[in-house]
């Protein structure tokens, strides 16, 4: 092997490896820190998302004006706009829109009673039109990159498929779905047949009970209840399956960009909950990082500062046999950036293998080692071995040689 | 080859100005064997590093050929002590953590010599001072007189025109002392080396082609 700067440094560090271990202890604890926290964090981000991506549509477009006192009924009555925003939104190609589903809603009267109408495109025509196709999100595309497919979840608790509005695949010009009470209400099953409007429509579906305005619901083909309420073209509002981490990093500011002229807005206390969670995650994440680059750079500072004290007639020999400053700062350097290594790889393992291992039992949740944290960690090493070396690296290219005639 | 002239070094301590060297002139001729004598404080090491490269004078200035040495950069000067001094010190100074034959290429090092032709001259280099069969001790594993030859062939690893030897048998028993004394000898008669020694024993000094003599900072001979 030839005789190089990194010989020696790697020499020193062998032969006086007792001492390196505080330094490079500080940064390998402080990378294994940050790791095992980024990994139960995603992990938990991830998990969550999915848990409210399973309750369905959590946006909302609406005209201008609506009142959104109540997520569940804020679409009935309002004033329309036209359907082609739909293809708007589809077009703008948003990252964390995983599906949609625009409706035009309205009181009417059956049989004499009150119920709400509610038009809505099913999935199978979603997926069909042209535009939708010439932007790749067709079919099972529209399912949410972050949200488990809803066929194969077979985990749901009845209060998820209470809360769930699912995406209906397919619906006929004359089919119609009932909410629970309507189906109470008017005595109708499935197969019933059902007068609208002056058109006779058959029950194709009675939903089961939700606990909210839908039950109250009739469900028909959007483009036939725009028929028989006289308003083609246009709808009342439009659902969005938007995913969690895409609406905390501002998918509703972009789609308000997007339709300035309507009111999009949230499931509140959900999405809320979620957006504070993930800033908050993010927040402690930034402070454990700072804090760690922090004390990590102190530390590894006090390990160098030693270090060269130690070697300072070491040093000054250098410096009388011909070597210059340059040479100095990269023999240090050289140390520091493979202390650097070593930490960032030692504190990725400490931290992926104690988050594999203690995640299950500490939060519940199966972590998975993530390699892109393994950059991630180099750099952050580095730059805590960097900063904390930089000021005992100049000192030691400044030490006076004259040292090495003084008496031991 | 080194003309000194008017060399003057002033040190503060302790709010005291110290007058290490007052007002030095002299020239010292290539292939010449020096020694440098006088009390403790008379000036002798400093005028070593001033010969050297490391130490700045307050007045004077120092001449290697035609160049002034202290009007060089910081990495001239540097490159100066790399390839025209060989400096051999009293406490070795070897890098413990380093081979004997590693501890010789150290000054290859920052000349830029690749490949294997730096470790094998420097095993020549021991082999020339009777340490090849230890080229691969640590300093701890060799003797005083081992690490002192050790430290001459450092010294030698670049085929410098001068050395300066700063009490180089001053931690040596007698007979250690001649065999050092013997090789210095050798390097001034046989390669053409100047030699500059600083020492306090008269045996030492009996060795060389001129003798200097400093006493508080001046030359009295």
């Amino acid at each position: 092997m030839a005789f190089t700067f990194r010989t020696i440094v790697l020499r020193e560090i062998i032969q006086r490896k007792g001492r390196m271990v505080s330094g490079l202890l500080a940064i390998t604890l402080g990378i294994a820190v940050i790791v095992a926290i980024q990994s139960v964090t995603t992990v938990s981000r991830q998990v969550v998302a999915k848990k409210l991506d399973l309750l369905g549509a959590n946006i909302m477009v609406l005209p201008q004006g609506a009142n959104v006192d109540d997520y569940y009924s804020a679409d009935v009555d309002v004033p329309t706009f036209p359907e082609e925003y739909v293809e708007r939104i589809a077009t703008s190609m948003l990252p964390g829109v995983d599906n949609m589903s625009p409706k035009l809603t309205r009181r009417i009267k059956v049989d004499g009673s009150s119920v709400i109408l509610t038009g809505i495109l099913p999935a199978n025509e979603l997926a069909s039109k042209p535009i939708w196709q010439a932007s790749g999100l067709m079919g099972a595309e529209l399912q949410a990159a972050c949200a488990p497919s809803q066929k194969k979840e077979s985990s749901l608790t009845e209060n998820d498929l209470k809360a769930q509005r699912k995406v209906v695949d397919s619906l006929s010009s004359s089919d119609v779905w009932v909410g629970s009470l309507v189906a109470e209400r008017l005595n109708l099953k499935t197969g019933s047949s059902l007068p609208i409007e002056g058109r006779t429509f058959q029950v194709t579906h009675v939903l089961p009970e939700t606990g909210t305005i839908d039950d109250n619901r009739m469900f028909v083909h959007l483009h036939t209840a725009q028929q028989l309420l006289g308003i083609n073209g246009q709808i009342s509002n439009i659902e969005i399956m938007g995913c969690c981490s895409e609406i905390s990093d501002g998918l509703l500011g972009k789609l308000r960009n997007i339709l300035p002229d309507t009111r999009i807005t949230t499931i509140g206390h959900i999405v809320n909950t979620q957006i504070e969670t993930n800033t908050l995650m993010a927040k402690v994440a930034l402070v454990l990082l700072v804090i760690i680059i922090l004390v990590g750079s102190f530390s590894i500072g006090n390990y160098m500062w030693a270090n060269v004290e130690e070697r300072r007639r070491e040093i000054g020999t250098l410096i009388t046999i011909g070597w210059g400053r340059k040479h100095i700062y990269w023999l240090f350097l050289t140390k520091s950036i493979i202390l650097g290594l070593a930490g960032g790889i030692l504190g990725y393992i400490v931290g992926t293998i104690s988050a594999v291992l203690l995640g299950p039992y500490l939060a519940g949740l199966d972590i998975s080692p993530v390699l892109t944290y393994l950059w991630w960690s180099l750099l952050v090493a580095m730059l805590i071995s960097l900063l904390g070396s930089w000021y005992p690296i100049y000192r030691a290219a400044r030490i006076d040689p004259a040292i090495i005639m003084q008496e031991i | 080859m080194f003309d000194i002239n008017g060399l003057t070094k002033t040190y503060n301590r302790s709010r005291q100005q110290v007058h290490a060297l007052r007002n030095v002139s002299l020239k010292i001729d290539t292939g010449s064997f020096v020694t440098v004598t006088g009390p403790s404080g008379s000036g002798k090491t400093t005028l070593l590093l001033s010969l050297g490269g490391l130490i700045h004078p307050t007045e004077g200035s120092v001449k290697h050929g035609n160049v002034n040495v202290y009007d060089l950069s910081a990495s001239r000067l540097a490159e100066f002590r790399n390839r025209t001094i060989g400096f051999v010190l009293q406490t070795f100074n070897l890098v413990p953590y380093l081979t004997a034959v590693e501890n010789v290429m150290l000054p290859m090092l920052p000349s830029g010599r690749n490949g294997t032709a730096p470790k094998k001259r420097a095993l020549d280099l021991l082999g020339m001072i009777g340490l090849a069969d230890r080229s691969d001790f640590l300093p701890r594993e060799l003797s005083v007189g081992q690490q002192q030859r050790v430290a001459i062939a450092r010294a030698l690893g670049n085929e410098p025109e001068v050395i300066l030897a700063d009490e180089p048998t001053g931690n040596l028993d007698p007979s250690l002392a001649d065999e050092i004394l013997d090789i210095l000898q050798d390097l001034n008669r046989n390669h053409g080396k100047t030699v500059v020694m600083v020492t306090h024993s008269p045996q030492a000094a009996s060795r060389a082609t001129r003798t200097l003599k400093l006493r508080e900072g001046m030359l009295i001979q």
